[in-house]
C-alpha cells in the first residue's frame, strides 16, 4: 500500500458492523475507495451460534461466515491490526508497517474476550470464547471429553456454554461471583431461573463466590482455587468473564477511549479528550459508546447483533450526510439468547431497575413476560419463552410508558411486581471501571 | 367532515367502491374516537403497536342471543344453555390466549407446507377447468366463474367436504361473514340471521365430524376428528365445530375478493397485466401488492381490556378498537406513493393478512390460489377488457370486494 492512493472511506473492523456499515455505504450511493481493515484473517463471519451451535458441534466454526448483501467492491485488508492513527493528517497505520489514508473513517472494532489474568493464565486448557479460533479450539476441547468443565462467569456466554456442555453429557461447574446467574443483565430474580435449569440440567452452580487462582500440573490445567476455600478438580477452564475494548490506537490519537469503549456524539462521531466531535471519524457497534436519547442520554455501549448492524447502518447514513445535516442514533438495546430449551428476549436496559412486573405467565412455570421499571418508567422487558407481546413492551419503552402496567391483559388479568434482585452496582461496572479492574489483575 | 362520524361514512355503501379518501382523512387522526366510542386507528406504526399489545382483546362479540319463540322450554331453558355454549365455543378468530393459542395450533399443524404445496396442481387443473367453462363466450363475470368457485372447491378438497354438498352452505357462509361487519352486530334482524345460518351450518358439521370418524379419508377434518389421548387432548366437539366452520367461511369469503381485486387491478393498469403474461414470475410481487393495495379485508375489531395509551389518546378499558389496516397499507408514513400500483415496490409489509397472533391462517394458500389464478387469466383470456369501472361491490365494508366483475374477451386460448 502506498500513501499515495485516493483517501477514501476505510472501515476498521470486519466483523458484522464493519461488513454491514461498509454496505450501506455503498446502498448509499458511495462510489469511492473502500478499505475494510479487519485483523482476523477470515471474512466476516457471525458470532451467535459460535457459543451455541459450533460448541455442539452442530455446525463447524468455519461455516459462519455473513451473507454479503450488496457487491462491496471493497479493498480487504485481513489480518491486519491497525496500531496508528494520526487524524490530522488522516491517515491511520497498520502492524506490517504499511499507513492507509482516509477521507473518513468507520470504527467497527468490536470487543475482545476478556483474559484471565490471575494466577494460572498461563496454562494450557483455559479457553475463552470471542473469534471463530476460539470456538473452534473450544469445540475440539470439549469433543476430547474433558473429565470437568469449569465455566467462570454466570453472563450470557457463560450461560450459553453451561447449558451447551451439559447438553453433551458433561460434568459442568459454573462459578459466578454474583447471586444469580445473569444477575447483571436480568437481575437475581430472573436470573434465579436459570439458576433452576441449571440445578436440573447437573450443572454445579457456585454463586457468590470467586475463582481465586488455577493450578496445572505439566503446563495443563487441573484445579481451580475458589475464594470460599474450596477447589475445583478440571481440566479444562472457560473464561466468560465479559469483554473489553482495545482502543489504545484511539487513545494515543488523542480520542476519548478506554477499554469501555470509544465516546461519541449522538450521531456517532467520536469525541476528542475536550470532548467535541471528530467530523471525520465515526464508530459502530461493540466498540461505540454513545448517549442514549431513551435513557436520558446515558452513555451506553451495546454489545449485541442488532446493534451492530443497527448502528453501523445509521453511521454509514451520517457519513455520508453533510456535518450540518447529522442524525441522532436513536437505539432500544435488545438481545436474545438460547440455553437450557429457553429462549430469552429481551428489549431495553434493565440496569438500574428498580422493579420489576410480571406480566404474562410466572416464574414458577419458567415461562414469563417481565417488565421492568425505574423512577415509575418502563425501561425494559424480558421474555422466556413468552415473546409474543415484546414488540408492544418495546415501544411502551419508547414512550416512557407508567410502571408498573395497568393490569388486565387478555391473557392474565394480574401483574406481580417483584424486586428485581439487582447486585449493587460494583466497583467494576463501566468504564473507566473496568480500567480499573484490569489493573487489580495486573 | 367531522372525524366523530367518519366511520359511518366507511360503513355507508356509497363509499365503497373508494374508501381511500376517507382513510386518508382519518390517518390525520391515527386514533380517532367515534360519536359511538369505538376508536379507528389507521396508521401503520399505531396499528402495528397495538397488534402486539396483550391489552386488546379479540373477545369483542356480543353474546349470542335466539330469537325469542313462544315456546318457554325453548325460550327458558334449551335456549340460554346453547347460547352460552356457543358464546363460550366461538372460533379462535374470536379468540384469546390461551384458548386461541390451543386451538390454532390444531389447525396450524395440520396447514403443513406439504399439505399448501400438494394443493397447487389442484388448483391449476380447477383454474383451466373453470376458464375452459368459458369458451365460446364473449364476456365473463369474473367472480361467479372463477374467483368463487375456485377457493370454494380448494377449501371443500382440503377440509373433505363433499362437493355435493357445497351450494347448502354458499348462504350459511354469506351470512355468517357479516359477523365480521360492525352494523350486522348491532341490528337484531342481522344478528339472528347469524345465529340461525350458525345452527343450520352447525347441525352440517356435525354430522359431517360424525361421518369423517366413522370413516376417516385423508383431509383436514378427518385428522382434526381424531380423538386424542391423554397426553395430547384432541380437540373438543363443539370447538371442532366451530373451528370447521371458519376455515370454511374463511375459505368462501376472502380469497374471492382477492383475486377479483387483484384482476381489477390489473385490468385498470394494463402495462402490469402485459408484464405479467411476460413474466409469470412476478406473480408473487404482484399479489403482495395487491393485498396492500386493495386488500381483501378492510378491518377488525378488537376490544380494550385496560386502558391504552397511543399517539397521545387513551383508549378507556372496554372500548371497541377498528384496525384500519386498508388505511395503514395506504400510510405514506410507512410507504412511498402509497397510492400507487407498484409490484416492485421493496419493503412491502402490509396488513393484508392482519398481523400479531391472528395474521390469516390460509395466507400461504390464499396466495398459490391468487397466483395461479392471475399468471393463468392473464395467458388465457384474449384481450381482457372491463366492462365497467367501477364495478358493483359487495355490501360489506370490512370484507369488501366486488360483487361481479364483468370482462369482455375476444375469445381463451
Amino acid at each position: 500500500m502506498s500513501d499515495m492512493e485516493t483517501a477514501g472511506i476505510v472501515v476498521v473492523g470486519g466483523s458484522l458492523a464493519g461488513l454491514r456499515g461498509a454496505e450501506a455505504l455503498r446502498n448509499g450511493g458511495y462510489t469511492g475507495p473502500l478499505t475494510i481493515v479487519g485483523d482476523e484473517p477470515y471474512p466476516p463471519y457471525d458470532r451467535p451460534p459460535l457459543s451455541k451451535h459450533v460448541l455442539a458441534g452442530a455446525l463447524d466454526a468455519a461455516s459462519t461466515e455473513l451473507p454479503r448483501l450488496v457487491r462491496l467492491n471493497a479493498r480487504w485488508r485481513l489480518g491486519q491490526t491497525v496500531v496508528a492513527l494520526d487524524r490530522i493528517a488522516r491517515v491511520i497505520g497498520l502492524a506490517d508497517g504499511s499507513a492507509i489514508p482516509f477521507q473518513s473513517l468507520l470504527v467497527a472494532t468490536g470487543a475482545q474476550a476478556r483474559r484471565w489474568t490471575r494466577a494460572g493464565s498461563e496454562l494450557a486448557g483455559v479457553f475463552t470464547i470471542r473469534t471463530r479460533d476460539d470456538a473452534a479450539a473450544l469445540r475440539s476441547a470439549l469433543a476430547s471429553v474433558p473429565a470437568r468443565v469449569l465455566i467462570i462467569g454466570g453472563g450470557l456466554i457463560g450461560c450459553e456454554t453451561a447449558s451447551c456442555c451439559s447438553d453433551l453429557g458433561l460434568p459442568t461447574t459454573l462459578v459466578d461471583s454474583n447471586p444469580a446467574p445473569l444477575s447483571r443483565v436480568l437481575g437475581a430474580t430472573v436470573g434465579n431461573v436459570i439458576a433452576g435449569c441449571m440445578m436440573d440440567a447437573g450443572v454445579d452452580f457456585r454463586a457468590s463466590t470467586h475463582v481465586d487462582a488455577l493450578e496445572g500440573a505439566f503446563g495443563k490445567v487441573v484445579r481451580a482455587r475458589l475464594s470460599d476455600g474450596s477447589a475445583i478438580e478440571t481440566d479444562l477452564v472457560v473464561v466468560a468473564l465479559g469483554a473489553v475494548r482495545e482502543t489504545g490506537w484511539l487513545s494515543r490519537a488523542g480520542l476519548l477511549a478506554d477499554s469501555g469503549g470509544l465516546t461519541c456524539d449522538s450521531a456517532c462521531r467520536a469525541l476528542n479528550v475536550e470532548g467535541q466531535p471528530d467530523l471525520n471519524i465515526f464508530a459502530a457497534g461493540d466498540v461505540a459508546r454513545w448517549p442514549n436519547a431513551h435513557y436520558g442520554d446515558r452513555l451506553m455501549t451495546v454489545e449485541h447483533w442488532g446493534n451492530a448492524i443497527e448502528q453501523a447502518e445509521h453511521a454509514a447514513r451520517n457519513i455520508l450526510s453533510d456535518p450540518s445535516d447529522q442524525n441522532a442514533y436513536r437505539h432500544l438495546p435488545a438481545f436474545w439468547s438460547s440455553q437450557f430449551g429457553i429462549n430469552i428476549k429481551t428489549v431495553g436496559s434493565a440496569e438500574g431497575a428498580e422493579a420489576a412486573a410480571i406480566t404474562q405467565g410466572s416464574l414458577s412455570s419458567r415461562r414469563f413476560l417481565a417488565v421492568y421499571g425505574r423512577e415509575g418508567h418502563t425501561v425494559a422487558a424480558v421474555s422466556f419463552d413468552e415473546a409474543r407481546w415484546l414488540p408492544s413492551y418495546a415501544r411502551r419503552i419508547e414512550i416512557k410508558a407508567t410502571f408498573p402496567p395497568v393490569p388486565g391483559a387478555i391473557d392474565q388479568e394480574r401483574v406481580d411486581v417483584v424486586d428485581p434482585g439487582f447486585p449493587a452496582p460494583r466497583e467494576l461496572a463501566g468504564a473507566t471501571s473496568s480500567v480499573r479492574q484490569e489493573a487489580a489483575h495486573a | 367532515m367531522r372525524s366523530e362520524t367518519l366511520f359511518s361514512e366507511v360503513m355507508d355503501p356509497k363509499n365503497r367502491a373508494n374508501p381511500y379518501p376517507l382513510y386518508e382523512l382519518f390517518r390525520q387522526t391515527p386514533v380517532a374516537k367515534q360519536s359511538d366510542g369505538s376508536f379507528v386507528v389507521s396508521t401503520h406504526e399505531n396499528i402495528r403497536t397495538l397488534l402486539f399489545d396483550p391489552r386488546l382483546s379479540s373477545e369483542d362479540l356480543p353474546p349470542s342471543r335466539r330469537p325469542h319463540t313462544g315456546n318457554p322450554i325453548k325460550d327458558w331453558i334449551l335456549n340460554p344453555i346453547k347460547n352460552r355454549v356457543v358464546t363460550a365455543h366461538r372460533p379462535f378468530i374470536f379468540r384469546d390466549p390461551p384458548d386461541h393459542d390451543t386451538l390454532r395450533k390444531f389447525v396450524m399443524d395440520e396447514f403443513t407446507i406439504q399439505r399448501v404445496n400438494d394443493a397447487h396442481g389442484r388448483v391449476e387443473s380447477l383454474v383451466d377447468e373453470f376458464i375452459e367453462r368459458c369458451r365460446g363466450r364473449s364476456e365473463v363475470c369474473l367472480v361467479e366463474d372463477l374467483s368463487y368457485p375456485l377457493p370454494v372447491a380448494v377449501i371443500c378438497d382440503l377440509l373433505g367436504v363433499p362437493e355435493e354438498d357445497e351450494p347448502h352452505f354458499q348462504r350459511w357462509a354469506t351470512q355468517l361473514a357479516t359477523a365480521l361487519e360492525p352494523d350486522a352486530r348491532h341490528d337484531e334482524t342481522g344478528r339472528h340471521a347469524i345465529v340461525a345460518a350458525f345452527d343450520e351450518i352447525s347441525a352440517y358439521m356435525r354430522k359431517l365430524i360424525r361421518e369423517k370418524r366413522r370413516r376417516p379419508a385423508d383431509d383436514m377434518l378427518s385428522r382434526l376428528a381424531k380423538p386424542g389421548n391423554k397426553r395430547t387432548p384432541g380437540m373438543g366437539d363443539i370447538d371442532l365445530i366451530a373451528t370447521g366452520i371458519l376455515l370454511l367461511v374463511a375459505g368462501h369469503e376472502t380469497t374471492v375478493n382477492l383475486i377479483t381485486n387483484a384482476m381489477l387491478t390489473l385490468l385498470r393498469n394494463p402495462d402490469e397485466l402485459e408484464k405479467l403474461k411476460a413474466d409469470p414470475e412476478r406473480a408473487p410481487r404482484l399479489i403482495e401488492e395487491v393485498l396492500r393495495y386493495e386488500p381483501p379485508v378492510h378491518f377488525r375489531t378488537r376490544k380494550a381490556t385496560s386502558p391504552i395509551d397511543i399517539d397521545r389518546v387513551t383508549i378507556p378499558a372496554g372500548a371497541p378498537v377498528i384496525l384500519l389496516f386498508a388505511a395503514a397499507n395506504r400510510d405514506p408514513a410507512r410507504f412511498a406513493n402509497p397510492d400507487r400500483f407498484d409490484p416492485d415496490r421493496a419493503d412491502n409489509q402490509h396488513f393484508g393478512f392482519g398481523g400479531g397472533l391472528h395474521y390469516c391462517v390460509g395466507a400461504p394458500l390464499a396466495r398459490i390460489e391468487a397466483e395461479i389464478a392471475l399468471v393463468t387469466l392473464c395467458r388465457r383470456l384474449r384481450e381482457p377488457r372491463l366492462m365497467s369501472d367501477p364495478p358493483p361491490y359487495r355490501s360489506g365494508a370490512s370484507l369488501r370486494g366486488p360483487a361481479s366483475l364483468g370482462i369482455h374477451i375476444n375469445g381463451i386460448s
